[in-house]
């Protein structure tokens, strides 16, 4: 694999790889990732993360002491998206992303009750959070003004694998709605109007919810292994209602993204059917994880061992994932956030409705593309 | 008037540029007063303090949206202030060089100054919004864009040419992608509002009979009631859909 080091949301030769684990022989196919709705079937529904990506990363020094720091804003503290005065942020002493994340240094030590000055925002450190690049804290000001102050000072959050600075509009999806997110719900960034007309002309559903994606690294394997944090979402009941038909038709729902699956499974656990509203995803996904929503994820290739990845492993065995891992290698698949993509289907349970009559999307080893 | 009656539009999501004057102001002004939640930008920061302490709840920014780099930061602020975006509206205009010029006389630097505001400031903004919008669509909201135009872009007036060249683009850019943006529930629509008695027509036309005018509030009413068309056309479409069909 390679590393995706142009902010391009759509080059035009992205790929996808595909995995179904409903083929017995555990066959992987490459398509291109245009193609994406050829490779849904009509009744099936694609649900994305229309969260927009605030410019997360904040500059400036803490006054005690007078470092040099970056803040990354890294949780919400209120599932209330109208205030934006407490945040649980992740702390980096001086440099930028042009320095891999591993390499960055500590922030000075901070305690509460430490102003720190971000360009024209001000912001009060609430307390430290177990580590010393952890911490929570409360902006100066009205809502208004801190987001005006996030809006002329802040930048999106990036790492060192792309060098150019990032403006808000290479990290906003075609569908960005409202701005909650810390890191970009990167798999969305396929998506434009043309894919989306595709789709409904073909009578593939679309759905959204907003869910805060967090960061997705912090460079501190401590830290990196409380990852992800709580993600506060809001699941709107047209999206629940989409996913009831859906169901109901023996369609798959096609999840965009991790922090996808992340909300709808979460949602799944609040009663006895899928519940609308806000609510805190908390829970970690992975091997042992029964999803009861999700049948397929479009996502961007992640290394083995991340968060990302131990998710990923709730829709398809050890063995599929190390071949999906060769096949990423072996064909020079570019990674990361601008990288190619991956569309994982999970075994359908032999009781669910349509699981008999459904088509694999892989058909003698070739994508199995519908009729454009 | 009952206030009480007056909430037609209580919780609308509504993003206005060009909010501090003119028919900017009185949309903001009769849309607050109707219940609808507002965010306003304008380039000088006293008078959007001024207009947001004038009237409680609305949020004022401060931007420019012929500046590319100022484009983002206001969908953001937008769309943060209001928890989403259902209705928003290009009103911020520049007339170009004035007193008015003819063509043959316009700098090329004034051309480009007035597609930048009239053309390529509303093209961006509505783009960086649509997510916003597709996402108040899905959910049953009005999901529309109104693009305040003029006659002088549909007539060939002498001495209007960067005013009615521009408004003219930002007429058939609005057909097209109302066109493009149907099969997503949002719309896009030009309004020309007429001839106000506005600080902007007084530049254009300083010896204008002020009394032959219309008033900027009158403006607003008519668009603020084309937004409450669509807003109600909305909802029963969403009634539609949501309610069981009959057994």
């Amino acid at each position: 694999m390679r590393a995706a080091s142009a902010p391009n949301q759509r080059p035009p030769d992205a790929r996808l790889l595909v995995a179904d684990a409903n083929d017995a022989r555990g066959r992987l196919c490459h398509a291109a990732r245009s193609d994406l709705p050829r490779l849904l079937r009509p009744g099936d529904l694609l649900v994305a993360n229309d969260a927009a990506t605030l410019p997360a990363s904040l500059h400036g020094h803490d006054l005690r002491t007078g470092a040099e720091i970056e803040v990354r804003l890294a949780g919400w503290r209120s599932l209330d998206f109208a205030s934006v005065r407490e945040f649980d942020a992740v702390v980096f002493g001086a440099g930028d992303y042009h320095t891999r994340t591993e390499d960055r240094p500590l922030p000075p030590p901070l305690r509460a009750g430490d102003v720190l000055v971000l360009g024209p925002l001000r912001a009060e450190v609430l307390g430290v959070l177990g580590h010393p690049r952890l911490i929570a804290l409360r902006f100066v000001g009205t809502d208004d003004e801190i987001r005006a102050g996030f809006a002329h000072h802040g930048t999106p959050i990036q790492y060192a694998h792309v060098g150019q600075p990032l403006a808000l509009w290479d990290v906003w999806t075609r569908v960005a709605a409202q701005p909650v997110a810390f890191e970009a719900p990167a798999a969305g960034l396929l998506l434009d109007w043309r894919m989306l007309d595709a789709r409904t002309a073909r009578d593939i559903g679309f759905a959204t919810l907003t869910h805060a994606a967090g960061v997705s690294s912090t460079g501190d394997a401590a830290l990196d292994a409380r990852l992800p944090f709580d993600e506060p979402y809001l699941l709107p009941p047209a999206t629940v209602r989409a996913i009831e038909r859906t169901r109901l038709i023996g369609g798959r729902v096609v999840a965009l993204g991790t922090t996808v699956v992340r909300a709808l499974e979460h949602a799944a656990t609040r009663g006895a059917t899928l519940r609308a509203g806000a609510a805190v995803a908390t829970q970690r996904i992975g091997p042992a994880t029964r999803l009861r929503v999700v049948d397929a994820i479009v996502t961007g290739t992640h290394e083995p061992g991340s968060s990302h990845y131990q998710l990923m492993r709730a829709f398809a065995d050890g063995a599929l994932l190390a071949r999906v891992s060769a096949a990423l290698e072996q064909s020079n698949y570019r990674t990361h956030e601008f990288g190619d993509s991956l569309l994982i289907v999970r075994k359908c349970a032999a009781a669910a409705h349509g699981c008999a009559a459904r088509v694999a999307t892989i058909r003698h080893g070739q994508c199995a593309l519908n009729s454009a | 008037m009952n206030p009480q009656q007056q909430q037609t539009l209580s919780g609308l999501r509504v993003g206005i540029t060009g909010g501090t004057s003119g028919l900017g102001l009185a949309l903001v002004e009769d849309l607050v007063a109707r219940g609808a939640k507002v965010a306003f930008v304008a380039r000088d920061a006293a008078r959007v303090l001024a207009v947001a302490t004038q009237n409680t709840g609305a949020h004022g920014i401060v931007g420019d949206v012929s500046r590319k780099q100022d484009i983002y930061p206001i969908a953001l602020q937008f769309t943060g202030a209001l928890g989403g975006l259902d209705v928003l509206i290009n009103n911020a205009s520049t007339l170009g060089p004035v007193p008015l010029v003819l063509l043959a006389d316009t700098e090329c630097e004034d051309l480009e100054a007035a597609l930048r505001t009239n053309v390529l400031g509303p093209f961006r903004l509505t783009k960086a919004s649509l997510g916003a919008l597709a996402a108040a669509a899905r959910e049953g909201g009005p999901a529309l864009v109104i693009n305040i135009s003029s006659d002088a872009a549909v007539n060939a007036y002498a001495g209007w040419g960067a005013y009615g060249a521009s408004k003219a683009a930002l007429a058939h850019l609005s057909r097209i992608w109302d066109e493009e943006l149907r099969a997503q529930g949002v719309r896009v629509v030009v309004v020309d509002p007429g001839d106000m008695d506005t600080p902007m027509h007084a530049l254009a036309v300083p010896d204008a009979d002020r009394a032959s005018l219309k008033r900027p509030a009158d403006a607003a009413r008519a668009i603020v009631a084309l937004i409450e068309a669509r807003t109600e056309e909305a909802a029963n479409a969403r009634r539609i859909r949501t309610e069981p069909a009959p057994a």
